[in-house]
């Protein structure tokens, strides 16, 4: 029965975490599922936007322009991304795996230090994860709930103009995209830019939640960021069929991810063990779809067997 | 009007693996011709076309459309001339896309793609009015995803796709080889509708030499990255396929290797 009780006073955290992610989860929808790219940019990117936000609110910056801030350097760190991708040849896993190397310096530069707090009380933040039980519009669950709707209004808008659907047929079919005239090069770097806009922006958010940047924030963001995708997937793949409605479930896969792991600290999970439980899960999860068909494989065998038996 | 001068190619030079695909090329296609292309296996065929397309860069030589060079044009940018059907129905439609998604990609090739809508209303009618034509039901599957379609389907799909906006040059890469006989036989006989609707300039690869014989109003053959043979008009039409494996001994000193032509005529 407690242990029921500390799950549900702790639900209103998990679930702000669980939102706060899911932004950087739709980061990884657009590069993962959209463009067919694994982008690994990401666990340096979400740090990056950490510790735009916390540097230029600490120097008295107005917050959303620091939110803005933090989500053009996403963006740059995608550029660089796509930069090494599409003009050095270097194909996406690594380009990503440089450029979050090399963001671990810059980040260490942004912030002077591995870690900076912001204190809310002694400065004003858009959210703070004291204020998760508070009916106010600083409440994480509110303002990051409202700013998840509009960003899923913007990119369900985004995607269906001719610029987004070439973003998609880029993704869908490089060779079809070139030959109906579309830019592919220039569209992967576009869509790993935005997607990378949003990680930091995310980071951003996790930043002021947690009252501070630290430069391992990002550290296997990519792992919850799938298991966010790939969880909203299987748990709602067969009825949201809707774009904006699939970005929605990638939220909810992160919101459950979070839930699911405030539960198994509950129950007194060694959290040290918590980021091989992630991988785990997420290898799982990635290896359904091969089981399956190998499974259907083999049966589809026997069956055709049995046949030949017959005859 | 299409005019490709002395385009050589050779993938992989210098190594064990070098092969000289393109050996001199040198042709020039008027207003009204439908081209058919035949040729063995490693003639230089398909080569011929991505040179066309820009899938790869040419080593010299020059092409160029209606008087524009276009030798150094990227793909995606000389596609707004060129419209193209692959031998793999895969290859040229996205099957993740809607049918009238992709339609709508096709329309605004040679476009630049804004923050307008990706589709509207009217397009949506037309793409109706124009499916129907194909009449193989689709114009009631619209917002279906094309992966759902049978190779048939996609390759009809796919050849309105690339004559949506008028190309300059329609190129068309074996085109109907990965189709049964009956579903090949249906995607040619739209592909003659559409180029005889639209008066487009064509070159169509094909093994199958009764086609290529039947079809167009001018036939090439390809050996060893060059064409070795040139036939048009009325002398076109009263070729056999028995004169065709003829000129091309005589012009290339060898067996005409592809089993498959061999095999489907």
């Amino acid at each position: 029965m407690e242990i029921i009780s500390q799950l549900f006073s702790a639900l209103p955290g998990s679930v702000s975490q669980g939102l706060i992610w899911g932004i950087m989860a739709i980061g990884v929808y657009i590069t993962y599922r959209i463009l067919d790219v694994s982008d690994l940019t990401v666990d340096g990117s979400f740090a990056t936007g950490g510790a735009v936000a916390v540097m230029l609110i600490l120097n008295g910056s107005d917050l959303w322009l620091a939110m803005l801030l933090a989500f053009l350097a996403g963006m740059l760190t995608g550029a660089i991304t796509g930069g090494l991708h599409i003009f050095m040849g270097i194909p996406p896993i690594l380009a990503g795996i440089l450029t979050q190397l090399s963001l671990y310096s810059i980040n260490l530069k942004i912030m002077d230090k591995a870690n900076q707090s912001v204190n809310v009380n002694q400065t004003d933040l858009l959210i703070s994860l004291r204020w998760v039980k508070e009916f106010a519009l600083h409440n994480p669950l509110i303002t990051v709930g409202i700013i998840l709707v509009l960003l899923i209004a913007v990119l369900y808008w985004f995607f269906g103009t001719e610029m987004g659907c070439s973003i998609r047929a880029t993704g869908a079919n490089v060779q079809m995209s070139r030959a109906q005239g579309i830019n592919t090069n220039f569209n992967k770097v576009l869509g790993i830019m935005i997607s990378n806009g949003l990680v930091a922006f995310s980071g951003a958010f996790l930043a002021q939640y947690q009252g501070f940047a630290d430069v391992k924030m990002g550290q296997g963001a990519i792992v919850i960021g799938l298991a966010a995708v790939i969880i909203g997937e299987a748990l709602f793949g067969k009825i949201f069929k809707n774009f904006a409605l699939r970005l929605l479930s990638v939220v909810l896969g992160s919101v459950i991810y979070y839930i699911v792991i405030q539960a198994v600290i509950t129950m007194g999970l060694d959290a040290n063990m918590l980021k091989l439980l992630s991988a785990v899960i997420v290898a799982v999860f990635l290896a359904i779809p091969y089981w399956k068909k190998q499974y259907a494989q083999r049966h589809m065998f026997r069956k055709g067997k049995g046949g030949a038996e017959n005859a | 009007m299409l005019e490709i001068k002395n385009v050589r190619k050779t993938f992989n030079p210098g190594t064990i693996n070098e092969k000289k695909a393109l050996n001199g090329i040198d042709l020039r296609l008027e207003e009204g011709d439908f081209v058919t292309v035949i040729g063995g296996n490693g003639a230089g065929k398909s080569t011929m076309l991505n040179m066309i397309a820009g899938v790869y860069p040419v080593d010299c030589g020059s092409i160029c459309i209606d008087g524009e060079d276009i030798t150094h044009l990227s793909e995606y940018k000389r596609a707004k001339y060129l419209g193209r059907v692959f031998q793999d129905p895969m290859t040229g439609t996205a099957a993740d896309m809607q049918i009238e998604e992709n339609l709508a990609l096709a329309a605004r090739r040679g476009k630049r793609r804004t923050l307008r809508k990706g589709i509207t209303a009217k397009e949506r009618k037309e793409y109706r009015e124009l499916l129907k034509l194909l009449d193989l039901g689709l114009e009631d599957r619209m917002t279906a995803k094309v992966g759902l379609l049978s190779g048939g389907q996609r390759q009809a799909l796919t050849l309105l796709m690339a004559t949506l906006k008028k190309p300059r040059l329609l190129l068309l890469d074996e085109h109907t080889a990965a189709l049964d006989p009956k579903t090949a036989k249906k995607v040619l006989d739209i592909t003659e509708e559409i180029v005889e609707k639209n008066q487009l300039i064509t070159l169509m690869i094909t093994h199958n030499m009764m086609d290529a014989i039947r079809v167009g109003n001018r036939l090439i053959m390809m050996h060893e990255g060059q064409i070795v043979v040139d036939v048009r008009g009325e002398e076109k039409k009263k070729l056999t396929i028995e004169q065709l494996l003829q000129m091309f001994e005589a012009s290339s000193g060898s067996h005409f290797a592809s089993d498959k032509a061999i095999l489907s005529k």
